[in-house]
């Protein structure tokens, strides 16, 4: 372990032009407009809803969520009863009871989203190998952010001709490799939306992007409103000091 | 300098048994400061208020961490989602490690410019080179903590630097990881060192103070204080000014902090460390990017020394050299202002520092290398022989007779 942690870094340190070669560059994320972007950025409620619905419905049959609680849902206006229902949707573990056995209850709202597999092995044998990430910080751990997971998600396509595909990998424009281990998660009505949105594969992207966005930053709306009263404090104080030095020194020059 | 008259009793009875109060009327209302600094001289104050922000983020941060590998990034996410107002003061924590660095850099550049490195003021200079150093420590250290992928690779890669040292390297490695690999031992000390190593910068700052107001500031005209004409007393006059410029410097740093409090990070920091996936790109924070480009750009032994201990040994000396500086530059003028050859190559320094800066973010490949290479060439060449060389042939301007002739005459 020493030596290859060794050899890596020294590797990494004299990587000569051989150094591997790293990924064929993926197509660069388009810039898309969204809710949360900008100063006054805010969630927009429906399409997050509408998020909520894809992760459970597709996403979370293989990836967890697991820095994120029901709870937590309360901070984008969803009601006290329907974090509840949501969180009942689940059978966790629990205890050791005083019978000193575990137990099964149905989630509640303090529960983390519960995971799709019990641990990364189990999570690998399901899925040839490939361990699906956590989706939690999804958004901020990418270049690109919610402009790559959309276009990773509305990446998929039939692979050029020539081009190699490894048993069991998909071929999509936006992965670096262009090769993923993820099947295409999303088809033309892969869910029902309530709210009678058409569930098109760029608007199941869109939403679940949005609510993936949510869950990297929940503080985000907090943040920017407090921002806007802070800066607006500052340039007033800053302005005010300046009027002041201004006094101070005049008797100077 | 008067020594003041208390009349308020319980402080005189303090200050005949421990004068701190004459002591602050000395050092922060009476101290004679050059009339004539301009805003750069603000950023040294500015750094002073940084480290209080970050001492004082860093207690309330210490006090939810957990500094466990498999509890450390979930403990730093729940200071994110779940302790009140926990998001506020990790990304001003955050944010003011890269605040605090574009500070002290644009202090030590300033300090270069204006030859604030010159007689009397070397010990000051090296003082404040040390306090660099220990900052980067400290950063370096800090960056670790969350125990994202790019904290565990980047200690990794930079802990290992020191396995290039012959003989004992693997030894000194191992001992500062605590085992034979970055795991909980590293965290468990590097979250230690990195509580204490602020305090020690606190003592730094402190002697580098006492410097300053032993031999007093430097100013723009790199001329001594001749007689009182040419000094102001520091209050009110430049805590009004320093106090603008720290309005000035929030309304930014507040401004990434709200609105782009990732813009300096690297989005792999946010995926957990993972010791059995290595990163495609392992880059260091942005401040220490210069340096690992010096560390890069050996890419060939000499003799028998192998190349990484070659690395090494110049990306220490790129920071040491400048210790030597207040004897490498020969010239008596201070300022660059009367220095018209030195000027135009202070510029070309600052340009080789964003440029090894650039090369330090990329990839060690293609032309990358040779650029990475000359830089730092380049960075050497000007402290060992550019900077000497102009400050033995160099003609000087004709520099101002006093602070206070150059200033009336100017208004």
């Amino acid at each position: 372990m020493h030596k290859s942690l060794l050899a890596a870094a020294l590797a990494f340190l004299l990587a000569a032009p051989a150094a591997p070669a790293t990924a064929a560059g993926a197509a660069k994320p388009p810039e898309q407009a969204w809710s949360f972007d900008g100063v006054f950025g805010t969630f927009d409620r429906a399409s997050l809803r509408r998020g909520l619905i894809v992760y459970r419905q597709v996403c979370s049959s293989c990836h967890s969520l697991s820095l994120v609680a029901y709870r937590h849902l309360a901070g984008v206006n969803f009601s006290a009863d329907e974090i509840k229902a949501i969180a009942a949707t689940v059978e966790v573990t629990d205890g050791p009871n005083d019978q000193g056995e575990m137990f099964q209850r149905p989630g509640r709202p303090a529960d983390k989203f519960k995971a799709p597999f019990a641990n990364e092995n189990a999570a690998r044998a399901a899925n040839n190998g490939a361990h699906p990430p956590d989706l939690s910080l999804m958004i901020k751990a990418r270049k690109g952010g919610a402009n790559y997971v959309h276009a990773l998600l509305a990446g998929y396509k039939d692979p050029p001709a020539g081009f190699q595909l490894t048993d069991g990998m998909s071929y999509n424009t936006h992965f670096p490799g262009q090769q993923i281990a993820m099947g295409a998660p999303l088809n033309e009505g892969s869910v029902d939306y309530p709210d009678g949105t058409k569930a098109s594969v760029e608007q199941m992207a869109r939403d679940v992007t949005t609510f993936l966005a949510w869950t990297a930053e929940p503080e985000m709306e907090a943040r920017k409103r407090l921002g806007l009263k802070v800066l607006l404090f500052l340039l007033v104080l800053t302005g005010m000091l300046y009027a002041l030095k201004r006094m101070i020194w005049s008797d100077l020059h | 300098m008067t020594t003041p008259v208390w009349t308020n009793p319980v402080v005189r009875w303090i200050d005949t048994r421990l004068p701190i109060f004459t002591m602050m009327q000395h050092s922060a209302i009476d101290y004679p400061t050059p009339r004539n600094l301009n805003y750069w001289w603000s950023y040294g104050s500015l750094a002073g208020v940084v480290l209080i922000i970050m001492i004082a983020t860093g207690i309330v941060l210490a006090m939810y961490y957990t500094p466990h590998t498999t509890m450390a990034f979930d403990s730093v996410e729940r200071i994110m989602r779940d302790v009140n107002y926990g998001w506020l003061i990790r990304y001003v924590h955050m944010n003011g490690g890269s605040a605090f660095f574009i500070v002290v850099y644009i202090h030590l550049f300033r300090g270069l410019y204006y030859g604030s490195y010159k007689a009397p003021r070397e010990l000051l200079w090296m003082i404040g080179v040390i306090i660099l150093i220990t900052m980067m420590a400290t950063a370096f250290m800090g960056y670790v903590l969350p125990w994202g992928q790019m904290s565990f690779w980047g200690a990794t890669v930079i802990t290992n630097l020191f396995s290039a040292i012959p003989l004992v390297g693997d030894s000194i490695v191992a001992w500062l990881w605590g085992g034979f690999s970055v795991d909980n031992p590293t965290l468990n000390r590097f979250f230690s060192l990195h509580y204490l190593l602020p305090f020690v910068i606190f003592a730094l700052v402190f002697v580098h103070l006492w410097a300053l107001h032993t031999v007093k500031s430097n100013n723009p005209l790199g001329v001594d204080i001749k007689h009182p004409g040419d000094t102001v007393p520091f209050h009110p006059y430049y805590t009004i000014k320093d106090l603008f410029g720290v309005g000035v410097f929030m309304i930014v740093f507040m401004g990434f902090v709200f609105f782009a409090p990732n813009f300096f990070g690297e989005p792999d920091n946010y995926i957990p460390a993972n010791p059995m996936v290595t990163p495609p790109h392992i880059v260091p924070e942005w401040y220490l990017l210069p340096f690992y480009a010096i560390l890069r750009a050996i890419t060939f032994n000499i003799w028998f020394i192998p190349a990484k201990l070659i690395g090494v040994v110049a990306m220490f000396a790129s920071l040491f050299i400048l210790l030597l500086l207040p004897w490498l530059d020969r010239s008596k003028v201070r300022s660059a202002r009367y220095r018209p050859i030195h000027r135009q190559f202070f510029w070309i320094l600052v340009i080789d520092c964003f440029i090894l800066g650039y090369v330090g973010a990329n990839p060690p490949e293609g032309h990358f290398i040779p650029l990475g290479q000359a830089a730092t060439a380049y960075y050497f060449l000007h402290f060992l022989v550019v900077i000497p060389l102009i400050s033995l042939f160099e003609r000087p301007r004709a520099v101002p007779e006093s602070i206070s002739a150059a200033v009336l005459k100017g208004s």
